[in-house]
């Protein structure tokens, strides 16, 4: 990666409230083609409704999100912002993979039924060519037995790795992972965790919510900490994982290491 | 009490020690379980049945001859199709306008709410008897309509008397009122999908409209589909209110054969037991159309209709999860 790269991903000054409530209050970053960016932060700062507002999910109330160079949700025309209408808004979200705390699995379909209906449905592709493509991936997620099951005969990490294939099998530039594995049993963890290295690898641009500090440690070009409503601190992952500057990082970070060890 | 509860686990393992070295439990062969209450109850149902069966057959006044020999007959045969005809379009308008008003209903635009809101608040509110008798007589309210721009010139027009045939003035009344009905049938079953199913497929980039259709829809037919079926058969039995704008559906056919041959029980056996027969089929197509959209809502479901047939008799095992 280098400094000449267009971020692929540039948020701006974003602000979100709930009635009286500010959610988000200015959230500016960048993400490259590429790059791994790891969200932490406490309960309730912020960190997945960031996330709704780069996919448009939840209707920004100021600042902008940039995806690939056009804005999400907006459009400029003759010097003045203009909200997109909803079908323009679902054409801009196919750009973007999301995978949910809760796997949001079609439980009505099959495995490989989930896996097709939006490129079949949405991109318009031949059923055969998705079919292949979702056969490959659902082998890539480790689950190509598992194509005639229904979501629930699948364990809870089965299911959240069919909900990875789903996403990428809309050819996505950018993916959002809110929490991937806080739903699931501690043994479980890994083989998601394990699927999300792999992407990584192959130079998927992922922004990841979790609270697994490991992963960010080794899967994470850059770390962020979000607090309140607004990133306090960002830097490689050594930078804010072992040498946080922000006290509240630091608060933050040493409820996850082992007793003893110093967070600084 | 309490030295019982100390007591019992102390008995039990002087069992044990009875028995001697304890061989491994098997409930393999565990004694069934018995219900001496359900047998006594099985033979006093028994013997009412005996006694309905035995009235009905002894009792010359069924005239079960009578009833056996209109059951098949043309007029009879007309009175049937009328009704079943009747009950299926006005469903159909039911169950579209039902779609249609409970989208509005969820919808974030006030106006369509409001109107869908008012509409079921008025079609339900009147009693289905007076919409029929209203829109046979449109006329009187309305003698013409006519197509054209609003207060300015008039393109075409018609008779509303040609317009409004009693078939279709029973659809009107039947339909619009059921319309308000399913309505709040299908918002409910719509309410019940979780919203991370509308989330996920907004990511996926779906429209609303597919949203709706593919993902949204198919979860909550297994919640609209059982209410539904009590509204199908509701529906059958109120289309012999359209005899009031002389239509001539099941019951009003039997009506009028018995105001002739005064033979009142009989005929009405005829239109119960066809009513009862239709009401039976319903049933069967209810339970396959509910198997079907059971489809993956537990680990045990029947996924194909092959399956579905088969449960029956032996209930599919849930797929075996095997570690790779
Ligand atoms: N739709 C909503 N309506 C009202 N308040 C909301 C809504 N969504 C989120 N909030 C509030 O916004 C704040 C931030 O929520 P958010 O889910 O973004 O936090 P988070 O950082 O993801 O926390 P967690 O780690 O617990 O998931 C919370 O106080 C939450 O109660
Ligand atoms: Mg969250």
């Amino acid at each position: 990666m280098t400094a000449a790269d267009q971020p692929l991903m540039s948020a701006r000054g974003v602000r979100k409230h709930f009635g009286p409530l500010e959610v988000l209050k200015g959230v500016d970053l960048d993400v490259h083609p590429g790059e791994v960016v790891v969200i932490l932060g406490p309960s309730g700062s912020g960190k997945s409704t960031f996330l709704r507002c780069v996919n448009h999910l939840e209707r920004i109330d100021g600042g902008s999100v940039t995806v690939d160079g056009e804005l999400v949700g907006y459009e400029q025309r003759g010097g003045r912002i203009h909200r997109l209408p909803e079908r323009r808004i679902a054409r801009t979200r196919r750009q973007i993979g999301m995978v949910f705390q809760h796997f949001n699995l079609f439980p009505h379909l099959t495995v490989l039924g989930n896996i097709i209906e939006a490129p079949v449905g949405v991109l318009r592709e031949p059923r055969a060519k998705v079919t292949e493509r979702a056969r490959v991936l659902l082998d890539k997620v480790g689950l190509a037995d598992k194509a005639d099951s229904f979501p629930r005969q699948l364990s809870g990490g089965q299911q959240q790795r069919v909900a990875i294939a789903r996403a990428l099998a809309m050819r996505p530039k950018l993916m959002l992972f809110d929490e991937p594995t806080s739903a699931l049993d501690p043994e479980l963890v890994g083989e998601v965790l394990a699927t999300m290295r792999d992407l990584a690898a192959d130079g998927l641009t992922m922004i990841v919510v979790t609270h697994e500090i490991s992963f960010a440690r080794e899967v994470a070009d850059r770390v962020v900490f979000m607090d309140g409503g607004t990133i306090v601190e960002s830097g490689t992952p050594a930078e804010v994982l072992d040498r946080p500057t922000n006290p509240r990082t630091r608060a933050f970070l040493s409820r996850f290491l082992p007793a003893g060890q110093p967070a600084a | 009490m309490s030295t019982v509860a100390q007591k019992a686990p102390a008995t039990r393992a002087a069992d044990d020690r009875v028995a001697g070295v304890a061989e491994p439990v098997d409930v393999a062969h565990a004694v069934p379980q018995r219900h001496p209450l359900q047998w006594v109850a099985t033979v006093v149902v028994a013997v009412l049945a005996a006694q309905l069966i035995h009235m009905l057959v002894t009792n010359p006044n069924f005239e079960w001859d009578v009833v056996l020999r209109y059951f098949n007959t043309e007029s009879i045969g007309r009175g049937l199709w009328t009704t079943l005809k009747l009950t299926v379009i006005a469903m159909a308008v039911g169950i579209v306008l039902g779609v249609l008003l409970a989208v509005c209903r969820l919808s974030t635009n006030w106006l369509l709410r409001s109107l869908a809101a008012l509409y079921i608040w008025f079609f339900r509110g009147v009693p289905a008897l007076v919409q029929l008798i209203f829109w046979f007589n449109l006329s009187a309210l309305m003698p013409r309509v006519s197509i054209g721009i609003p207060f300015g010139p008039e393109f075409t027009h018609w008779e509303t008397n040609a317009l409004i045939t009693p078939l279709l003035a029973a659809i009107l009344g039947l339909g619009l009122n059921e319309g308000a009905y399913m309505a709040e049938i299908v918002r409910g079953g719509l309410m019940s999908v979780d919203q991370g199913q509308t989330e996920a497929a907004q990511a996926l980039g779906m429209s609303r409209t597919r949203t709706l259709f593919r993902v949204v829809l198919p979860q909550a037919m297994r919640f609209i589909v059982p209410p539904t079926g009590s509204q199908v058969i509701n529906m059958l039995k109120a289309t012999s209110l359209v005899s009031v704008i002389a239509l001539s559906d099941l019951l009003y056919t039997v009506q009028s054969i018995y105001n002739r041959t005064f033979q009142t029980i009989p005929l009405l056996l005829v239109a119960c037991v066809w009513y009862l027969v239709i009401t039976s089929i319903l049933y069967v197509g209810q339970s396959f159309i509910e198997r079907h959209y059971a489809r993956g809502s537990n680990r045990n479901a029947p996924t194909r209709y092959r399956d579905v047939l088969k449960i029956r008799r032996k209930p599919a095992v849930a797929r075996v999860e095997v570690p790779s």
